[in-house]
């Protein structure tokens, strides 16, 4: 049977790049006695399947991963059996039991919301240019993938952004930029949209708000937060 | 205390893998700290001297960290670089630099590094300098950390001896309890007198104090002999020796560090020491006797490592794992315990060159065999049996054939070249017994493959070879070549060797005296850290800086001593009796070799009789199946030779599900 485990990356753990939180997982598992399904072949590794990658540097309240089993576990106790294993910082929040017919997190999710705390900017500038943006029929703009330089019309990415002056820590000075992108058919990356707001000049702390699937014109997430995860939310650094 | 990481927080976006400074290891303690504490609480901050990956998993840190319950330990994050390799440049201060992490490393008690590497002393003085605290031991007052050093390498500390306040001999563990203790008392009485301290020091067994001795040089310049400023200091330094592994069942909470490491597994320490007697070996000499860990500790370390770390690979650590009294049945006890459900995985890191080891390594890796790795360390026999190491070529064979038809596919073999009268003959055994492997290979695949590593000899203290002028560089990349022409067409070995130049500076430090300490902060200060790291070493800045100090290579490396000449460690033991190595060293020459006195009679060599220790060896008698039957007699003729073996090589072994 297959999990599919919602997990915060909160505070200091932010900077652990993406096959190091594979690895933490796999030790976490283990850890916390999980029969986990382990791939055939000469060296069998544990089935874990990890969705989009997070960049290191950014927080996260909505990452994921699917765990295959070789036996039956208790689905919605994974997240207090497993979040005692883990490193500060990474937290199991929600699991929910999938089919392998669902399709992977790769292939089902079509859209992130970021949150990224800004600053050194106003927020009527900022406001300001995401207006300009958002009226844009086209942003062309030159992307790096795989090496080589790419054209890429970022109009099309941007779905929604946001901006309002950050009340939760407003005596930090700064303003909270929210932005809905597009994951699929192509995406961009964090710096490549704050590129587009030049010539703003401008540092933000990003994190990862949420995930979302289309089916039918309704968006979901993979695994809803739960309702109470405050200490998640709390940036432990 | 206070903690550094607000000001290393905003750096953390501009350095390469930035979780190695993040700390949140699994199995860190981080001590809290406040104005309360007892003015006599110690702390100490262990590291070793390198980058992240290859100091966290460092065992010796985490043995004596975890063998004191009455200090606080910390592991810094260590020296983190922005841009160049470099570093900082002495004499600026960038504050957030330090390393240590949460409290900055000029707050501890004690600063104290673990050394095993030569190459890495730079990086000493550039640690104790990022640390806020001046690199010169005689510029420290109360109020600085005391600076102390440990591991082997420290058989001949005198390079060092300007630099670090102690320096720990032998085996760690009991010490750092009794240092602890005296400097906690110090600190009750007000932490007034520097040197009262060091003088005390001074008294804990196994501990010397470099400050308090004084090396007398004749006119022409050459060693006199080293003698004691005070009455507080021993005029000989004996080290520590454990008497029994099984009291010190450490580390209990093996550091799991979140960013990959060398190394990256659970290691259980299976015993210390080695009596193989290898004439160029510092380990197996300086940690005599063999000491060996009960086989139901270890199964008991291991089982409850492998369940606290969630690893999946558990390494059983020693000289030579095979030589394990209780080898098999741990072995067997790992593949059949629950918690490791067939997916936990046996390395062994050091492997002997006979049927049995490869026997056992294939018995833990019931699936894809990929490589296994040897070390004959010369290619003939006659310089074989004068570094007594003594393989016969059919060992090595029948290993080689046993591993490629159990379905081996890669072999590695470990060589030293620039042997104590080592000939062409000699070098070219070495392309001889890799082309043989190859044929052998021939037999069980189209293209098996056969790595050689050669690396040029450095002699180190307290061995037989300590009077031995190793090789100029000319001559040891003369014999490398030489190597590369004869293996040109051979197209299933390929030749790996060590750069020359490193390997002389490692032999100017292995057996340099304190004058040397002056050409290391001069190459510290022009930039020269992370000199182990091929990329970073610069032979022509220690060139200059030897030649500016009015040294050279020549005198410390590659001259030939006479054994009546006074050595700069002749004041600190490691419990060998200079005869004894004298003998051994007229022995090598003689060609003659020398039984493993685990299993034979006692030669007197000092690790045991002098402290009144023994071996503590589970079975009388040599593994089971091990080609090197000791009982025979080493002093006949070749067909009739002990053969001894330890490979540096690593055999990940999956155990099947």
């Amino acid at each position: 049977m297959r999990a599919r485990i919602r997990y915060t990356v909160t505070g200091r753990i932010r900077f652990l790049g993406h096959r190091d939180v594979a690895r933490t997982w796999e030790r976490a598992l283990r850890r916390a006695g999980m029969p986990v399904a382990y791939s055939e072949g000469f060296s069998p590794r544990p089935k874990l399947h990890f969705g989009l990658a997070l960049s290191v540097g950014h927080e996260s309240l909505a990452e994921y991963v699917d765990v295959d089993f070789a036996g039956p576990v208790d689905v919605a106790g994974l997240p207090s059996e497993l979040t005692p294993h883990l490193p500060v910082g990474i937290e199991a929040v929600g699991a929910v039991a999938v089919q392998r017919a669902d399709g992977s997190l790769q292939a089902t999710v079509d859209a992130c919301t970021w949150s990224l705390w800004c600053t050194g900017v106003t927020t009527d500038e900022l406001a300001a240019r995401a207006a300009e943006l958002l009226a844009a029929t086209e942003l062309p703009a030159t992307v790096t993938r795989k090496g080589k330089q790419v054209p890429w019309d970022l109009r099309p990415i941007i779905k929604a952004l946001d901006v309002a002056p950050d009340i939760t820590t407003n005596d930090r000075g700064g303003s909270l930029l929210t932005a809905e992108l597009a994951t699929a058919p192509r995406g961009i990356r964090i710096p490549e949209l704050l590129a587009a707001f030049e010539p703003l000049v401008f540092t933000a702390r990003v994190t990862r708000l949420n995930q979302w699937t289309t089916t039918d014109g309704s968006r979901t997430e993979p695994v809803p937060m739960p309702r109470r995860v405050s200490h998640a939310l709390e940036r432990a650094s | 205390m206070s903690s550094i990481w607000t000001a290393l927080e905003p750096l953390l976006e501009r350095v390469q893998r930035p979780a190695r400074y993040i700390g949140l290891e699994d199995g860190a303690v981080v001590p809290e700290y406040s104005d309360d504490d007892p003015v006599d609480r110690v702390s100490w901050l262990l590291t070793y001297p390198d980058s992240y990956e290859i100091r966290l998993p460092n065992q010796g840190l985490q043995i004596c960290a975890r063998s004191s319950t009455s200090a606080t330990m910390r592991w810094p994050s260590g020296p983190m670089r922005l841009g160049g390799p470099r570093g900082r440049t002495p004499g600026r201060r960038p504050a957030a630099l330090l390393g240590g992490y949460p409290p900055a490393c000029g707050e501890f008690d004690v600063i104290a590094f673990n050394l095993s590497a030569e190459l890495t002393f730079t990086n000493v003085l550039n640690c104790i300098d990022l640390a806020g605290v001046p690199v010169r031991s005689a510029d420290r007052d109360a109020s600085h950390p005391l600076v102390g050093v440990g591991g082997h390498c420290t058989t001949n500390p005198e390079p060092l001896a300007d630099f670090v306040d102690f320096v720990v001999l032998g085996d760690g563990e009991e010490a750092v309890g009794e240092l602890t203790e005296v400097i906690s008392c110090w600190k009750r009485a007000g932490s007034v007198d520097r040197q009262a301290l060091l003088e005390e020091l001074a008294a804990v067994e196994g501990v010397y104090v470099p400050s308090l001795y004084e090396p007398i040089y004749s006119a022409e310049g050459d060693l006199v002999e080293t003698v004691p400023k005070v009455a507080a200091a021993p005029d000989v330094v004996e080290k520590r020796t454990v008497a029994d592994l099984a009291e010190w069942a450490y580390p209990k909470n093996q550091l799991v560090p979140l960013t990959e490491v060398v190394h990256d597994r659970l290691n259980v320490e299976v015993f210390r020491g080695c009596t193989r007697g290898c004439r160029f070996c510092q380990a197996g000499m300086i940690t005599r006797p063999v000491r060996e860990r009960p086989a139901e500790q270890v199964r008991e370390m291991i089982s409850n490592g492998l369940a606290r770390t969630g690893y999946d690979e558990v390494a059983l650590t020693s000289l030579s794992t095979a030589d394990f009294s209780g080898i098999e049945p741990v072995v067997d006890g790992i593949m059949s315990d629950p918690i490791s459900a067939g997916q936990v995985s046996v390395s062994l890191p050091s492997l002997r060159v006979d049927a049995f080891t490869v026997g056992l390594a294939t018995s833990i890796r019931q699936g894809r065999r990929t490589g296994l790795t040897f070390a004959p360390e010369a290619g003939t026999w006659r310089m074989r049996q004068i570094i007594n190491k003594l393989i016969r070529e059919e060992d090595l064979y029948e290993a080689v054939e046993s591993a490629y038809s159990e379905g081996w596919r890669r072999m590695k073999l470990y060589f030293l070249t620039g042997l104590p009268s080592e000939t062409d003959e000699d070098t070219l055994g070495i392309a001889t017994l890799a082309r043989n492997c190859v044929a052998i290979g021939k037999k069980y695949h189209q293209h098996p493959s056969v790595t050689v590593s050669v690396g040029g000899f450095v002699p180190k203290s307290n061995t037989p070879f300590q009077w031995f002028g190793q090789n100029t560089v000319t001559e040891l990349q003369r014999k490398i070549y030489l190597l590369r022409d004869e293996l040109k067409r051979d197209h299933g070995v390929q030749l790996k060797w060590h750069d020359p130049k490193t390997t002389l500076i490692e032999g100017v430090f292995s057996r340099g005296d304190r004058r040397i300490g002056d050409v290391l902060e001069a190459v510290w200060r022009a930039g020269g850290t992370f000199q182990e790291w091929t990329e970073y070493f610069d032979l022509d800045r220690w060139e200059q800086a030897l030649a500016d100090a009015g040294l050279s290579a020549e005198y410390y490396a590659n001259r030939h001593r006479h054994v009546d000449e006074a050595l700069p460690w002749d004041h600190l033991s490691a419990g060998l009796h200079k005869d004894f190595l004298a003998q051994d060293w007229a022995d090598a020459l003689a060609e003659v070799g020398l039984p493993d006195c685990r299993w034979t009679p006692c030669y007197d060599c000092g690790a045991c009789t002098g402290y009144g220790i023994e071996h503590v060896v589970a079975s009388a008698v040599p593994p089971a199946g091990g080609s090197q039957g000791t009982g025979q007699d080493v002093t006949s003729d070749v067909g009739a030779v002990p053969v001894m073996l330890g490979t540096t090589g690593r055999a990940p072994a999956g155990v099947g599900s």
